[in-house]
């Protein structure tokens, strides 16, 4: 069974507020039945240097990837890792971690790919759980073996592939990076040289809006007025076209497209995972440099 | 694999058979361990301007070595939010403790896929390590750039 939703997220006026927590509600709803907390972070062993009481740890990289090829775990492999997490079909999932919670939004992208009924975000994470104080532990729980079924996963609706986004331009597209990235001064974040591509830019017409700016000093969400004035007024998306998001591998444009998606309440939002990683070391795929978005290929 | 363990000191060694000697999970219980054991570095011990930033980490850790003897000191420093690399830091540290500058800069750099780690931790985090490994080294062949 479902939990109730946190009344203080429908105070901001989001499309689905169903799908934020406070870390006053959390706090209040640890430990009961039909709860899973879910901790996901960049950095492997965080978790285990203090987490929330009862939190599960699931990392993006050695979980939430196949182990060889580019992608997503299947649906028998996403059914055992929930099996193995205790984590049944109809529980409540709250997903936290670090960096702003740009890898627990990564998580909760791919659990949407298999549709996991209830899914949240922690507003503000691991960061603003520990800023105030709140308990954590380094107790590692032992959950018992949970039933989950095998379900398919659909990338149809939220996932875009390389292929996907030469046949969108014209709509909008977000490249999520920061500046130096989009400009094409860079081919990697400052501090992952290791996660580069071999050219320098972004994709023609993206817009830039770095990840950041949808979030408090304190990591939560801004309110939808001020994500409406970004995304919006500055950006063009307005829920009329379809929207794809982008940035190195797929992390931070998750945290974009959870909010597009489930803040800003826009139906048509596809992440692209493959995003500069894939697109900046592809073969004859137009890129533009520069602080301009650029112009649509002629195809 | 044979190269590496012929020039393999023995702290190193002993490290590595530590980590072998577990099941994958324990070995990132063991990481953690290091990570918590990464001595504080005191202040005024390495002057600000000395910290060598080592990019190859996600995380902002930075390493110093003191060469001014034939035992070098491995100085490193990484926040409480990045346990990993100070995990790697870690055993770095007290790896290269009491070893001569030969003895380090004849440590390979693939001594981090000796670990066993590459389940847990994922091959792309620890090539962190091995950035630390060669900065060390570089640091003691090129005294001027410290």
């Amino acid at each position: 069974m479902p939990l109730p939703t946190d009344p203080s997220s429908a105070t901001h006026d989001y499309a689905h507020p169903e799908r934020l927590v406070s870390t006053e509600w959390l706090a209040e709803h640890l430990g009961t039945e039909g709860l899973v907390v879910v901790e996901s972070n960049e950095d492997v062993l965080l978790y285990d240097t203090g987490h929330i009481p009862g939190a599960v740890k699931i990392d993006w990289h050695t979980e939430l990837n196949d182990p060889v090829v580019r992608d997503y775990l299947n649906g028998e492999q996403f059914a055992a890792l929930m099996s193995a997490k205790g984590i049944s079909r109809d529980d409540t999932i709250v997903i936290y971690g670090d960096k702003s919670n740009w890898w627990a939004a990564y998580a909760l992208w791919v659990f949407s790919l298999f549709s996991h009924p209830d899914v949240r975000l922690l507003n503000g994470g691991r960061d603003k759980w520990i800023a105030e104080g709140r308990e954590t532990t380094r107790e590692v729980p032992a959950p018992q073996a949970a039933e989950y079924p095998v379900v398919a996963r659909h990338d149809e609706t939220l996932r875009a592939f390389k292929e996907d986004v030469l046949d969108h331009f014209g709509r909008p597209l977000i490249d999520v990076r920061s500046r130096e990235e989009y400009t094409g001064e860079r081919t990697h974040m400052p501090a992952y040289p290791e996660e580069g591509a071999l050219r320098g830019g972004h994709i023609p017409t993206a817009q830039s809006v770095p990840w950041a700016q949808a979030a408090n000093e304190d990591g939560t969400f801004k309110s939808l007025a001020d994500l409406k004035a970004v995304y919006t007024d500055q950006a063009g998306v307005d829920g009329s076209e379809p929207v794809i998001t982008y940035c190195r591998i797929g992390e931070r444009s998750s945290h974009t497209w959870f909010v597009l998606q489930h803040l800003m309440g826009i139906d048509n939002v596809k992440n692209y995972d493959g995003s500069w990683t894939e697109w900046g070391s592809a073969v004859r795929v137009p890129i533009a440099k520069g602080d301009e978005p650029g112009v649509a290929p002629g195809r | 694999m044979s190269d590496s363990a012929a020039t393999l000191p023995q702290s190193l060694r002993s490290i590595q058979d530590d980590f072998l000697a577990l099941g994958v999970n324990d070995r990132l219980q063991l990481l953690l361990e290091f990570s918590d054991e990464l001595p504080e570095v005191p202040d005024g011990i390495v002057p600000e301007d000395a910290w060598e930033r080592v990019t190859e980490c996600q995380s902002p850790v930075f390493i110093h070595v003191d060469g001014a003897t034939d035992e070098p000191t491995v100085y490193a420093s990484a926040p409480a939010e990045a346990p990993t690399t100070r995990g790697f830091a870690s055993i770095l540290v007290q790896g290269f403790r009491g070893l001569n500058t030969d003895e380090i800069l004849a440590v390979p750099l693939d001594f981090p896929q000796s670990l066993g780690l590459e389940e847990a931790v994922s091959l792309l985090r620890l090539r962190g390590m091995a950035g630390m490994i060669w900065r060390i080294q570089r640091q003691l062949s090129q005294p001027a750039a410290g």
